[in-house]
């Protein structure tokens, strides 16, 4: 059994980076994510680790490329409007195949927005997180629980693939206090430094180069190279969670915070005789095309986008799946306005009753 | 009586730089200075984008190229998590003293332990010429084709004189390439920054004073006079700041 | 000894120019690359100095003191 800790989201992500192997961390203060740097700055220098509070954004991302050039696992942390500054240094870490964790507690946008929560950067996460043409893996959690699981894992998947992990995680979710579960620190020694990273410590004793620029027809190869590896990501990285889908004639998609509330809405129409279910995608991107468009369209009457954000953003995702087979919904609530069960319950009552004609 | 050998940090190539380029000289002092150390398996070089950025083909020690002006900030995750490195970014003028002066004001009042190399020919040598934050005033470049000025683009910024300021820096230093007497006092500057680097002094800073033949339109020889008579004049060499100096007093 | 390894050189004079004692000046065959390279013209007067090296921005000239032969 792991150690159980009270602690806010934003906490048990720093707690988790740690335990996870995160030796580095660089970042820039921005509401709603400080309590993540705050608790790095304190606990990284206690497991031998650096924290550096960096002049900005755009120096704080190049910090974390610096540091995972020598094969620590590092991370970084903001919120929207500090990801668009960060987005340089994600492209360029994309580019050289390094890993790395970066972490967004969503708020309200565009610009400077608001500093309450929102998921207002699901696009941006999944479509843009810079130039050039990359993804990222985005993992997308519901709970303090799982951001702790998925945190704790991440460079798993960062290393595997030489490549930055996103997880985009709104306001509500950083700032709850919920219950978590830790997991045992994992113990990295010098042996399991990359092979590719520029340290010696691990025994290396050739010349190492790492580089974000490359001439053709290099580029074009290492471009088909990331093509492969999105596709790979579709088969075998997927992570969903269906809620009550067996019989669901209305079918519900929402992440992070939405499905939560959305959840509890669910809970009480299903009590109420309507056949409501939900699909949960765990990871933005890849996103899981495969659960929406599998579904059994005889069956389904309708599928409604919930986010925390107007408009809608996964909307396009989603319509691509379900190929016009079913009519979507949306409903949403935006700019620091939180959604809440009543107005969940209600939109989706609107759907399920036949009175909404916002198809 | 004396030796030169070429380092074998440097391929065995010409690099690529143009003719009388003064980039390729500092690479090379770099690269002497490494070798005397016997720090060439210890060395990280952090690389910068401009001309700069052809050392990624020529030098044989690890290196990390890095986003325009954010060489400091990578070097700062470089030397923080393996301290042992013996750790040098080189930057150009346009590089550190335009899209990256926060990065190297920063990483230089906090006193990071690695060293940056300055190149400064005032002029944006890998696209073509256009003027920099260092450009001289009066200076033609093909965006300031009558010449820089002030009342529209401001001042050349000296760098050693503005880092010499701060608290932090162990060292900082200016030295211009085109003479017997600047190279030595360049290469000294070099290996005393790396010294200081190696005892954990802190930050140190030495700007190298060099050339554009291609975009200055002046053959390479020409350069090196009009260094005397145009860029020394107003980039000043010299020692600006050495806490070793006040050690010694003491 | 002076060495030159014709092949890194790009003809920038710069060897030429510091020699204290005049001995190097520009040859008239070019490199592989199309470049002219410098010769010594006088062994005898060159004092290892290595100047030349110093200011050679290729490092293409190797200087020792030991004697030609």
């Amino acid at each position: 059994m792991g150690e159980k800790r009270f602690m806010k989201g934003n906490e048990a992500i720093a707690e988790a980076a740690v335990r996870g192997g995160c030796r580095f961390f660089a970042g820039y203060p921005i509401t709603p994510q400080n309590e993540i740097p705050e608790y790095l700055s304190w606990r990284l220098p206690e497991v031998g680790g650096a924290y550096v509070q960096g002049e900005s954004e755009v120096a704080s991302i190049n910090m974390v490329y610096g540091a995972s050039a020598m094969g620590t696992r590092a991370m970084t942390s903001s919120s929207g409007p500090g990801i668009s500054l960060k987005a340089e240094g994600i492209s360029y870490l994309a580019a050289a195949m390094l890993p790395a964790l970066i972490v967004n507690i969503s708020r309200g946008g565009p610009g400077l927005g608001s500093i309450q929560p929102a998921q207002s950067d699901y696009l941006q996460a999944t479509k843009a997180l810079g130039h050039g043409g990359f993804h990222a893996m985005v993992f997308a959690p519901n709970s303090a629980q799982e951001a702790v699981d998925l945190v704790y894992n991440a460079w798993d998947y960062a290393e595997r693939d030489r490549n930055p992990v996103l997880v985009l995680m709104d306001g509500c979710l950083g700032n709850i206090m919920e219950e978590v579960e830790l997991p045992p620190m994992k113990e990295l020694s010098d042996e399991d430094i990359p092979e590719w990273s520029l340290s010696r410590r691990n025994g290396r004793d050739y010349q190492g180069n790492i580089t974000p620029i490359y001439t053709e027809p290099i580029l074009e190869g290492i471009n088909m190279m990331s093509g492969e590896m999105y596709k790979a990501w579709e088969e075998d990285d997927v992570k969903v969670e269906e809620f009550l889908m067996d019989d669901a004639e209305y079918v519900v998609v929402a992440y992070g915070i939405a499905s939560r509330v959305s959840k509890e809405a669910i809970l009480r129409l299903r009590e109420e005789g309507f056949k409501v279910g939900m699909i949960r995608p765990i990871t933005l991107f890849p996103f899981p095309k495969k659960n929406l468009h599998d579904l059994d369209y005889d069956r389904v009457k309708a599928i409604i986008d919930v986010e925390m954000t107007i408009p809608a953003q996964m909307r396009d995702d989603i319509a691509l799946q379900v190929m016009e087979r079913a009519p979507i919904y949306e409903y949403g609530r935006s700019g620091g306005m939180l959604l809440d069960d009543d107005g969940v319950y209600e939109a989706l009552k609107e759907i399920v009753t036949g009175g909404n004609d916002n198809g | 009586m004396a030796e030169y050998h070429r380092s074998d940090m440097l391929a065995a190539a010409p690099s690529g730089y143009c003719p009388g380029c003064l980039h390729s000289l500092a690479t090379r002092l770099i690269s002497d200075v490494i070798t005397e150390l016997g720090q060439q398996d210890n060395s990280l070089n952090v690389i910068s984008v401009g001309c700069s950025a052809l050392n990624l083909l020529y030098w044989s020690g690890d290196n990390l190229s890095v986003a325009h002006g954010r060489a400091p900030a990578a070097a700062t995750g470089v030397k923080r998590t393996n301290p042992e490195r013996l750790v040098f970014a080189y930057q150009g003028d346009g590089d550190l003293a335009a899209i990256g002066l926060a990065e190297i004001m920063s990483a230089a009042n906090r006193g990071e332990n690695f060293t940056v190399i300055f190149a400064n020919n005032q002029t944006y040598g890998m696209t073509g010429g256009q003027m920099a934050p260092t450009t001289l005033i009066g200076q033609k470049t093909t965006t300031t084709v009558y010449g820089r000025d002030p009342a529209t683009t401001g001042y050349p910024l000296k760098m050693c004189e503005l880092i010499s300021q701060l608290p932090a820096p162990a060292y900082v230093a200016r030295f211009a390439l085109n003479s017997p007497k600047g190279v030595r006092e360049a290469r000294a500057g070099i290996k005393k920054a790396f010294e200081l680097q190696l005892a954990g002094k802190g930050f140190t800073f030495v700007e190298l004073l060099t050339n554009c033949p291609t975009n200055w339109h002046l053959s390479p020889l020409d350069t090196l006079e009009y260094m005397n008579t145009n860029t020394m004049q107003y980039f000043v060499p010299g020692v600006y700041k050495d806490i070793t100096a006040k050690e010694a007093q003491a | 000894m002076v060495v030159i390894n014709d092949s890194l050189c790009k003809n920038c004079g710069y060897c030429v120019k510091f020699c204290p004692k005049h001995i190097l000046e520009m040859g008239k065959t070019r490199n592989k690359r199309g470049h002219f390279y410098p010769v010594m013209t006088d062994t005898d007067k060159c004092i290892t100095c290595a100047i030349c090296a110093m200011m050679c921005p290729e490092g293409a000239i190797d200087v020792s003191e030991e004697k030609e032969g």
